[in-house]
């Protein structure tokens, strides 16, 4: 009896989770004006329109830049400071943790009117690099926390056989610490890069006349239901899905083993 | 002797993103926070320490209603979410076989990859005028006329539960899947039923976990400007809304930056009330 109400609930839950999307993909096949029911189709026509959009896909390519540019960024800098945090014993580390991972806990919408206020001050204009520093500012606690998890004590003895070696420094980073830590600097990586990507409050309030792929389907969605955001937000789907699947297929099944 | 050359390296590695933190995060908040206390006469900013813009958010019904819609519809989410994302992640945990569950979890969690901005739009495909509940219904003669469900808090509190189901099922599956089996053999050895091995010693087990999925629900949804104002129409405006409708079409900076700092005051007094429960750092 349990086990029936079991399967029940998991078949509505996976309904409820899969009936929006599920609609979104169907109707971006929709041959016609508007994505509702009835069902006229299939057409490939709004995946041709949205292809052949010259805004859409430069806005996609400014969105591809700013989160692979923003995530390279938050890893390098989380990377180091995890390092530093992690090896060496400095005074005030707590208050250092507290602050480096404190973005994480405050609203986007906070963090971009805080840069804001802060460009309207120093008079910098507002571009894609304005919103990518602000993506970095909301990546970087999680890519320091994932990698300050992930550096464990037989990393340390590996730095220092390499250190009696007579390596400096910047190769132990390099050349031992860094491809130890690879699967989790991978997992940072592409978890800031979907982060970035799909960041909206942020790059509408930072950036002016290149956009990023989220604000130009806001714009798009003014006009209301239109299948070509079925259209578009199918793509971004198949993109980000793809990402994960490779992701599962590559790092994690490393990880796990 | 090594000591001082060794953290003067450990100083230089932490700096840059400190400095980063401090420059973009730390100082632009504190930049926010003074001109909160600034005022507008006609067009143009006035800085000072002038506490009316928090007066106006406290006093002004329309800014007052903004912080109680907020916080109702924040905490019904939280509420639903959880009540929901509990037993799923329980039955993929201990009722789907091992070798499926990874499988199923990814299941759930797929549309979580979708443009968040898309997602909230693809409930207007389902709850819409001419959407498919009521096309469905409408075709079954069940009713006669459109049912108007999107424009609505209902329609906003859908989408939000949408996202967060997923993402609660997810720490909380993870938060099941940590704990040893023996506990709850213990627990039914010394005599426990099942209900009450659930509420003494599982529930107790996974409430660091419950509680960090509820803050995290609790700070994304207060501060979501996307979902409502897709989904919920011009008869209540949230915080967010209010804030960037401070910015557009007033041009009203001091109001919206105290507007934002009122929200992360909310989002604190959030974190101060959960904290004895989070790991933060273990998210």
């Amino acid at each position: 009896m349990t086990r029936a109400l079991s399967w029940i609930y998991l078949a509505l839950a996976l309904g409820f989770i899969f009936l929006p999307v599920g609609m979104l993909v169907l109707f971006s096949f929709q041959d016609g004006r508007l994505p509702v029911p009835p069902f006229n189709g299939p057409s490939l026509r709004w995946y041709a329109d949205v292809l052949g959009d010259r805004r859409l896909m430069s806005a996609l390519g400014n969105s591809l830049v700013v989160a692979a540019v923003s995530s390279a960024i938050a890893l390098l800098l989380g990377f180091l400071a995890a390092q530093g945090l992690a090896r060496y014993r400095l005074p005030g580390t707590l208050l250092m943790r507290v602050v480096l991972i404190a973005p994480f806990t405050v609203s986007y919408l906070i963090i971009a009117l805080g840069l804001l206020t802060l460009y309207n001050r120093t008079g910098i204009g507002l571009s894609l690099w304005t919103a990518g520093v602000g993506h970095v500012v909301i990546n970087l606690p999680l890519c320091f926390a994932i990698l300050y998890a992930a550096i464990g004590d037989h990393h340390r003895n590996a730095e220092r056989a390499a250190r009696d070696l007579g390596a400096s420094e910047v190769k132990v980073l390099a050349l031992v610490t860094a491809p130890m830590l690879m699967p989790s600097m991978l997992a940072a990586f592409f978890l800031s890069f979907t982060f970035s990507w799909d960041e909206f409050i942020i790059a509408f309030l930072l950036t002016r006349f290149d956009v990023t792929l989220p604000v130009e389907i806001w714009s798009l969605l003014r006009s209301g239901l239109t299948p070509r955001a079925n259209a578009v937000g199918s793509l971004v789907f198949l993109v980000s899905v793809s990402l994960l699947l490779l992701l599962e297929l590559t790092v994690f099944r490393k990880v796990r083993r | 002797m090594a000591r001082a050359h060794d953290n003067r390296q450990g100083w230089g590695l932490v700096a840059p993103a400190l400095i980063w933190t401090i420059a973009f995060f730390v100082v632009p908040f504190l930049m926010m926070l003074a001109l909160s206390f600034a005022k507008m006469e006609g067009r143009s900013v006035v800085s000072g320490f002038f506490p009316d813009n928090y007066i106006r958010i406290f006093t002004e019904p329309s800014l007052l209603r903004g912080l109680v819609v907020s916080l109702e519809i924040t905490v019904t989410v939280t509420v639903i979410s959880m009540v929901l994302a509990y037993p799923l992640a329980w039955i993929i945990a201990f009722r789907v076989p091992e070798r499926w569950q990874r499988l199923v979890l990814i299941l759930t969690i797929l549309p979580f990859w979708t443009s968040y901005v898309v997602r909230s739009y693809s409930w207007l495909l389902v709850l819409g005028q001419n959407g498919v509940i009521n096309k469905t219904l409408m075709a079954l003669d069940v009713i006669s006329e459109p049912i108007s469900m999107s424009a609505s808090r209902f329609a906003t509190v859908t989408g939000f539960v949408h996202f967060f189901v997923m993402l609660l099922t997810l720490t909380i599956f993870a938060n099941l899947k940590q704990l040893s089996p023996n506990y709850a053999r213990a627990a039914q050895d010394l005599g426990a039923g099942r209900l009450a091995t659930f509420r003494h010693v599982i529930l107790p087990l996974t409430l660091p976990g419950l509680m960090t999925g509820a803050f995290l629900t609790f700070v994304l949804c207060i501060g979501d400007y996307i979902t409502p104002q897709i989904l919920g129409g011009n008869n209540e405006l949230t915080l967010p809304q209010l804030i960037m409708m401070q910015l557009g079409r007033r041009g009203d900076f001091p109001m919206a930056s105290a507007m934002a700092v009122v929200l992360m005051g909310i989002v604190t007094l959030a974190y101060l009330f959960s904290a004895r429960w989070l790991r933060i750092d273990r998210l």
